[in-house]
């Protein structure tokens, strides 16, 4: 495998990765302030994906689906933790899993019922549509440098949130003790809205970014949503610094595994055996890498609670 | 005494059922069965133990697989498949859960799925067995070469037997020293250290008992189908198995039985009333996670008691 | 009214009723949920169209359809094909769509001496060792369409090919079927995991080793995916497929899919007055495009109707015979099994292009005629 090839698969790595962030940050956050495990939040990524789909087929422009979806992503986010998560943070979180179960069964037949199975599609914008050469025979779609920047974008907005504002004191303070910040006077229940707001526009807008990419169907949270716990587990559970490294990490991981592997397993099995081999292991490196940094340290790499 | 009283439901349901031209729940029973079994060793970690597994899925179809690698090579007796099943997936879970139960919480459940996936793609890379497309068992298991589960009624008291051992056996581990400490680690695992206890090791020998009961739930399930196939093992699989123990009452190894029962009849219910039935079945799941804390069986045993009061 | 005539009144109505169609129960298992519904739709809305044309009735049964959908989970499949023969009396049982579910059923239906008409997944041990009297293909032997695009790359003078496609069963099947009738190189077998999104280093993959043309087997969304990032990295080299672009797939890859090659026995624009007829009643019954998958569908319930007109009922031995004999005319030309039950037919070479606001497929070249599948000789019936 030549450099340049080497090179055109890590730049596919970053861009799974920062897609892969950009779900991360929310699920970690909420889990983190908030100790709620969210398993809807693929379905959340699935709705804005759909959302985005069905204002563009109204308003035939990408920017104002784009604009649209996240605000009914928001306004979707803020309904549900007032119907069903509100009652569910005190709760084991057992409940919450199996509450949040049923809540994806809801949204994803919903989506099936209302759209139908067969994946439909999302135009990319006009000035954003073209492809760069990267190497012979091969171009780089405009798109995907733009999903790069908006997952650097929002990596950035949210470290400064978090260290720079009030809200983000609050996050962290609550990551770390969120009965101690009620105590000392902090409206939790705004700041868990908050959060959760914040949790499923980030979502919404991975769903619309990758509409374009990958097809939208009423399934597409699914294997994005282990992707994304993972993630969150190798990082550091509450911690978007962790998140992010881990999304990158999980990213290459992911990306160079499936490369490389049916490769390095022909230099030790006949072709064959290694036609079989190699994809199963490659689908199996990430969950490996998860296993290794959680053996070398348990609570993940950037955790976010003390102990 | 309540116990007696389903038991003898159950093993009454064939022919009553029969009798209303309803035959065909026997098969419906079994497989809900079959779940129960897999429910109760998940609620004897998960609930006792307090150690959410999510990759529970991949005890069952290992002990399918077990069973069918078995009759691929030409072993087809349940005195050495159903044993293979069960030690196959008790090893598996001995061995997963020496790493898996280093850790707690949500890493915990993390690191049983990712152990639960690596279960998955292995299988489905052996080409040999069929790999995704899964495999056929032309008879079903026999018993020194009689074949005593080739009928509908047989299978199902199998079944039946096999679901009352799981629930006697785990009863009565929950009742004895074993269970007591089991719990205790779940309460404050720090105390029971410092009692002296191994916890460690209590809780790896009830994670690899588990497993082999799931092992065994897997060979009851790939006789029922006749046929083995990786589905068995995927991660949508355990999160059904997760939602079964809890929507029953994660508190009670009856709940998690009958948890299994609702989940199974409920589905085949309602899928015979309309092609989006998962949605009435996330409103039914999300309506217990909301409103009935302890679970379907929890919440009856509670209005039972409030009646007889 | 005089007693006489009222006598004679009541006699005709006797016989008005005595004459009254026997009900037929058809159960129909596909995968009618999840990301592949797509093709299971299709399937049924065919045979469905086909059933009203004919007045609900076929061989003169009225047929009472049991639709039934087994989620794309084979043992969750084994318990509804079991209720489908045991609990709801089918008749006969038509399906599946997907390989690895038809091979959890057969065995069910099989020996519930119920006949098993598949209108879609044709797996290799069912057109060789495994075949059964009792069991018939109507569409295709699943390595058919994919030996299509080998053959055809054997006409171009390929000498280097890339093949993909997902890592299960099919997928090998789908490259086993290309290798057997291409004489060049492969240079690479690139396996994807099931569900994959992504292709981004797969194409870069492809692109870097420079072949003369990619074939890939890539069904439903995935397909779907392959397409839209294929067209978008611009890597411009021939792309041959089956089951991959196709009417299912192109309303949403659209331009993405323009020029692609698909490998077929069933195109809009065969020319023979049963297709003209049936596309057009499609596209008024459901206003979309009918696929190959629709057509199947749809042939499906014109051979049944012939067959149960002949063998008078649907006893197994009888319909079987009366199945292997049949002969008509479908939406793709003049219809016969094989030796094996399996379809022994003209298979084309397709592609996608637009036709004002719609993308379909048309025929470019006829690629193999009167072509039996490469299991037929392994059977022993």
């Amino acid at each position: 495998m030549s450099l340049t090839l080497l090179a055109v698969q890590a730049l596919n790595g970053l861009q799974l990765g920062l897609l892969l962030f950009l779900i991360a940050a929310g699920l970690t956050l909420v889990f983190g302030v908030m100790d709620f495990i969210n398993l809807a939040h693929g379905a959340q990524y699935m709705t804005g994906a759909y959302l985005a789909v069905f204002f563009y087929g109204h308003t035939g422009h990408f920017g104002a689906a784009l604009a649209l979806a996240l605000l009914a992503a928001l306004a979707l986010g803020l309904v549900l933790e007032a119907l069903v998560w509100r009652r569910l943070y005190d709760r084991p979180h057992l409940d919450q899993v199996l509450a949040t179960f049923g809540v994806i069964l809801i949204l994803t037949e919903g989506a099936r019922a209302l759209f139908g199975p067969s994946p439909l599609s999302l135009p990319r914008p006009e000035i954003l549509s073209g492809a760069v050469p990267l190497m012979a025979g091969l171009n780089y779609p405009v798109w995907r440098l733009a999903i790069i920047a908006a997952g650097l974008a929002a990596a950035l907005g949210l470290w400064l949130m978090v260290a720079r504002t009030r809200l983000g004191m609050q996050v962290r303070a609550g990551a770390d003790d969120a009965a101690m910040i009620g105590a000392l006077g902090v409206d939790v229940a705004r700041l868990f809205r908050a959060v959760f707001g914040l949790g499923a526009m980030l979502a919404g807008f991975a769903g619309v970014m990758a509409a374009p990419v990958l097809a939208v169907e009423p399934d597409m949270g699914d294997g994005v949503l282990i992707l994304a716990f993972v993630v969150i587990v190798i990082g550091g559970v509450g911690s978007i610094r962790g998140a992010f490294i881990a999304a990158l990490m999980v990213g290459l991981v992911d990306t160079l595994g499936r490369s490389l592997s049916t490769d390095v397993a022909r230099l030790f099995l006949s072709p064959a055996a290694a036609n079989d081999a190699g994809p199963a292991v490659a689908s199996m490196l990430v969950y490996v890498l998860m296993a290794a940094v959680l053996f070398a340290r348990p609570q993940g790499l950037f955790p976010a609670r003390a102990g | 005494m309540r116990a007696a009283a389903v038991l003898l439901a159950l093993a009454a349901a064939p022919p009553v059922l029969e009798g209303l031209d309803a035959g065909f729940w026997v098969v419906t029973l079994s497989r809900a069965l079959i779940f129960a079994i897999a429910a109760m060793a998940l609620q004897f970690v998960l609930g006792r133990g307090g150690l959410v597994c999510f990759g529970f899925a991949a005890f069952m179809g290992i002990g399918a697989y077990a069973v069918g690698v078995a009759y691929a090579n030409g072993v087809e007796d349940a005195l050495v498949a159903f044993p293979l099943a069960m030690l196959a997936a008790g090893g598996f879970a001995a061995l997963t859960g020496l790493a898996a139960l280093r850790t707690r919480g949500v890493h915990f459940i993390m690191i049983t799925l990712a152990f639960g996936q690596m279960a998955y793609f292995a299988v489905t890379a052996l080409s040999a067995y069929g790999g995704d497309d899964g495999m056929t068992l032309w008879t079903r298991s026999t018993l020194g070469g009689f074949g005593w589960i080739e009928g509908r009624w047989p299978l199902y008291y199998a079944c039946l037997g096999a679901a009352a051992a799981t629930w006697a056996l785990l009863r009565a581990l929950g009742a004895s020293r074993f269970g007591r400490v089991i719990d205790g680690a779940r309460q404050n695992p720090g105390r029971m250290a410092a009692l002296g206890f191994d916890v460690r090791r209590a809780q790896l020998a009830a994670y690899a008992l588990s497993g082999a009961l799931g092992g065994l739930a897997g060979a009851l399930l790939a006789n029922h189908a006749e046929y083995v196939s990786p589905a068995y093992m995927s991660w949508h699989r355990s999160g059904e198995l997760i939602v079964m123990v809890v929507l029953g009452g994660a508190a009670s190894l009856g709940g998690a039985g009958f948890g299994a029962l609702v989940v199974v009849a409920l589905e085949e219910v309602l899928a015979g009333w309309t092609q989006h039935w998962r949605i009435a079945m996330g409103l039914i799941v999300l309506a217990v996670a909301l409103f009935a804390r302890d679970g379907l069986a929890g919440t009856l045993t509670g209005a039972l008691a409030r009646l007889r009061r | 009214m005089t007693a006489m005539k009222s006598l004679a009144l009541a006699a005709g109505l006797c016989a008005a009723t005595a004459a009254q169609a026997e009900t037929l129960d058809i159960g129909m298992l596909l995968t009618l949920s999840g990301p592949p519904a797509a093709l299971g739709q299709h399937i049924r809305n065919g045979f469905e169209l086909a059933l009203a044309e004919k007045g609900g009735k076929l061989g003169g049964f009225d047929v009472n359809l049991i639709v039934v959908d087994d989620e794309l989970k084979p043992d969750v499949a084994v318990g509804k094909a079991k209720a489908l023969v045991e609990r709801d009396g089918a008749d006969i049982v038509v399906g599946t769509v997907f390989s690895n579910v038809m091979m959890a059923v057969f065995k069910p239906v099989i020996e519930a001496g119920v006949v098993l008409v598949s209108p879609n997944a044709g797996p290799a041990p069912l057109a060789g060792k495994g075949c059964h009297p009792h069991y018939f293909n109507t569409a295709w032997q699943n390595d058919s369409n994919h030996e299509v695009l080998g053959q055809h790359a054997t006409n171009q003078g390929y000498k280097r090919i890339i093949l993909i496609a997902p890592n299960y069963q099919a997928g090998k099947d789908a490259m086993a079927g290309v290798k057997r009738y291409f004489n060049g190189e492969v240079v690479d077998e690139i396996f994807t995991q099931l569900g994959q999104l992504d292709f981004s280093a797969e194409l870069a993959r492809i692109a870097a080793a420079k072949p003369d043309a990619v074939y890939a087997f890539m069904p439903g969304g995935m397909g779907v995916n392959l397409v839209r990032q294929y067209d978008q990295a611009g890597v411009g080299l021939p792309f041959l497929s089956a089951f991959t672009v196709d009417e299912t797939t192109l309303p949403a890859t659209k331009d993405a899919a323009l020029g692609l090659y698909g490998g077929t026995q069933w195109t809009r624009d065969l020319d023979n007055p049963i297709n003209a007829a049936f596309v057009k009643g499609y596209e008024a019954a459901y206003g979309a495009a009918p696929s190959l998958y629709a057509s199947q569908g749809y042939d499906t319930a014109l051979i049944l109707d012939a067959a149960l007109t002949a063998a008078g009922g649907a006893e197994a031995d009888a319909l079987s015979a009366a199945l292997k004999a049949v002969a008509i005319p479908t939406t793709r030309g003049d219809f016969r099994f094989g030796a094996n039950n399996f379809p022994v037919q003209d298979y084309y070479l397709a592609q996608a292009v637009k036709e004002g606001d719609a993308y379909v497929m048309r025929k470019v070249a006829t690629i193999f005629e009167d072509h039996a599948d490469a299991y037929a000789a392994a059977c022993k019936m």
